[in-house]
């Protein structure tokens, strides 16, 4: 790994008369990571000097289809695919939703059944949705209180109908890493299509789609430090799916439309750098999350989400009992310190997050859990600092919740 | 940003936080499930407000909104503060964002149970248990959402009431 600290991350607030760009410690990963300098590079080289559609057929255009080509060679390498097998899409939303309504549609009339879990993020939740709307029925199956899936539940659930099992890799707001290796025998013998949304874990954690048995991946740049707004799909050849968006010949018709060139040029690099630097890049973050949790530990009434093994090497959820996690998000944000207090995607909502509610957790707790997630850029000094600045939050907001009033008055009556 | 300066000026500086002893009214509304619960304790002087505090449990808008309903209580008489509207308080705070007004709602609404539960006890009617349930926890187990804003729906509606667009597709829980 090179040298990672060569830069900060500044935000620059587009206000006109008043630029501040403020240093922040960023805690929030997850929801997206800062680019590579070398991504960085590569995307700025790229936009100099080339503007061709990869389809035309002239120099300019062959100059396109080179770029994304190799591209695509990176990102299937990272996944242990074939270039062929690579869809790019506008990111990880698009790719699951391609997947799912896809495998779906190219299924045939007469079978409409799915298979998934209680803690799928809301793009798989909401394409499911929509699908059930069109006569599809849908399984979904619980979790264990780390918020892990039973394969013999999956197997249990399969039906002559079943055209495809939709299960995460890794949960993006507890990190637990789900069994997918089992899963995807057990969909091979049986002949089904088997999807994972894998957004949270590709370009963080090893992944082979032949070792996993998988027929369909999503994945994001932006979780390995590429670019928003950039994704692809892993179709296995001869898996059957519709695309979802219809024009061009594109993406081996799989997905119409002028490439987003310069975010597929970010997403190339960054999966290369990722393959190249995995093994630095998960000792970092698990030094960093260990230190952070080791810390957590000296404060009273923290409970620990997710398993506490397999899971993200670089994602941490907890319940702060008493307080509220959007109150501590506020707080945090107003002395530097990005956290988050649930999935990005799930924000502007105020019910307490569904994964946590899956895997037994009660309403309070779920609503004062903070998912702490690093990255290669943090260090260990920002780990202190960090818990500092948590620390003195959750004692300000303790000090006026009716609830940790109630826990203090009950103590004191046992004694 | 999504709040007011003002209200963030709240939220880092909350004012009457705590809780009166021997209060002369309690109120206590929310509850966890919903991700606010607000605790209003008052004393009663020459039929005005002399003292009130408030505990609160929630976001940074409940916080916000705590902090001004206790402001704007302090002083006046009973009948004044219990004419204070959630409407009054949002705007006291530069207003709130659409999927925060219901916190509003529940700072009002902790101020009214401690006036009320204060004219109750002069009455000498028994006063309300603590762990009584509210209605508003209703309001957010509904069945039905809009898959744009996540605001909670009525089965059939065809529109969705606060950012307006067709839900003609209804997600359910």
């Amino acid at each position: 790994m090179e040298n990672l600290r060569s830069f900060t991350i500044t935000i620059e607030k587009a206000v006109p008369e008043r630029e501040v760009i403020v240093q922040t410690i960023y805690l929030d990963h997850i929801s997206g990571t800062p680019l590579h300098p070398q991504v960085k590079e590569a995307m700025t080289g790229y936009i100099q000097g080339n503007f061709g559609n990869p389809i035309s057929q002239h120099k300019i255009g062959d100059a396109a289809m080179e770029a994304l080509e190799t591209a695509r060679e990176k990102v299937a390498n990272l996944i242990n695919a074939k270039a062929s097998e690579i869809v790019f899409a506008s990111g990880g939303s698009e790719s699951v939703n391609h997947a799912i309504k896809g495998a779906a549609f190219a299924a045939g009339e007469k079978k409409r059944h799915i298979i998934t879990s209680n803690i799928e993020h809301q793009s798989v939740q909401k394409s499911l949705r929509m699908l059930m709307k069109h006569g599809f029925r849908v399984t979904s199956l619980p979790v264990d209180r780390y918020g892990l899936v039973d394969p013999g539940e999956v197997e249990k659930a399969i039906s002559d109908d079943t055209i495809l099992v939709t299960i995460m890799r890794a949960n993006n707001e507890i990190g637990t890493l789900e069994p997918i290796a089992e899963i995807g025998k057990i969909t091979r013998t049986r002949g089904i299509t088997f999807h994972t949304d894998a957004v949270a874990s590709i370009g963080v954690l090893p992944f082979d789609v032949d070792e996993l048995g998988v027929d369909l991946a999503s994945l994001a740049a932006n979780q390995f430090y590429g670019p928003p707004g950039v994704g692809a799909l892993y179709i296995r050849s001869k898996t059957r799916i519709m695309p979802l968006i219809d024009g061009g010949i594109q993406e081996n018709n799989q997905r119409a439309g002028t490439q987003n060139m310069i975010g597929i040029v970010g997403m190339g690099k960054a999966a290369e750098l990722a393959k190249k630097e995995m093994p630095a890049r998960t000792e970092h973050v698990l030094r960093l999350k260990r230190a952070f949790t080791d810390r957590l530990k000296t404060i009273e009434d923290i409970t620990f989400h997710g398993h506490p093994e397999l899971c993200l090497p670089h994602l941490l959820s907890f319940a702060v009992h008493y307080v509220e996690g959007e109150s501590m998000v506020l707080m945090l944000d107003e002395k530097n310190v990005c956290l988050s207090t649930r999935s990005a995607c799930a924000s502007g909502s105020l019910r307490a997050s569904h994964v946590l509610i899956a895997t037994g957790v009660d309403y309070a707790a779920a609503q004062g859990t903070l998912i702490f997630s690093c990255g290669i850029m943090n260090t260990i000094e920002e780990m202190d600092t960090a818990f500092d600045v948590l620390k003195d939050s959750i004692a300000f907001l303790r000090n006026m919740s009716p609830l940790y009033r109630k826990k203090r008055d009950k103590d004191r009556e046992e004694k | 940003m999504q709040y007011s300066e003002t209200v963030m000026e709240h939220f880092r500086n909350p004012h009457n936080v705590g809780r009166i002893e021997n209060p002369d009214g309690v109120g206590e509304v929310g509850n966890p499930v919903c991700g606010d619960m607000m605790t209003i304790t008052i004393k009663v002087k020459d039929n005005k407000i002399d003292d009130v505090k408030f505990e609160t449990f929630g976001c940074g808008a409940a916080i916000a909104v705590s902090s001004m309903v206790t402001d704007m209580a302090k002083g006046k008489t009973v009948e004044e503060a219990m004419n204070i509207t959630n409407k009054s308080v949002a705007e006291h705070l530069g207003g709130l964002p659409q999927n925060k007004l219901h916190c509003s709602n529940l700072g009002a609404d902790a101020l009214h149970r401690a006036i009320q539960d204060y004219l109750d006890r002069k009455e000498g009617r028994v006063r309300r248990r603590e762990d009584e349930p509210v209605e508003h926890v209703t309001a957010h187990e509904g069945h039905c959402y809009c898959p744009y804003c996540d605001m909670d729906l009525e089965e059939e509606a065809p529109y969705c009431i606060r950012c307006g667009k067709p839900t003609l597709i209804h997600y359910h829980d």
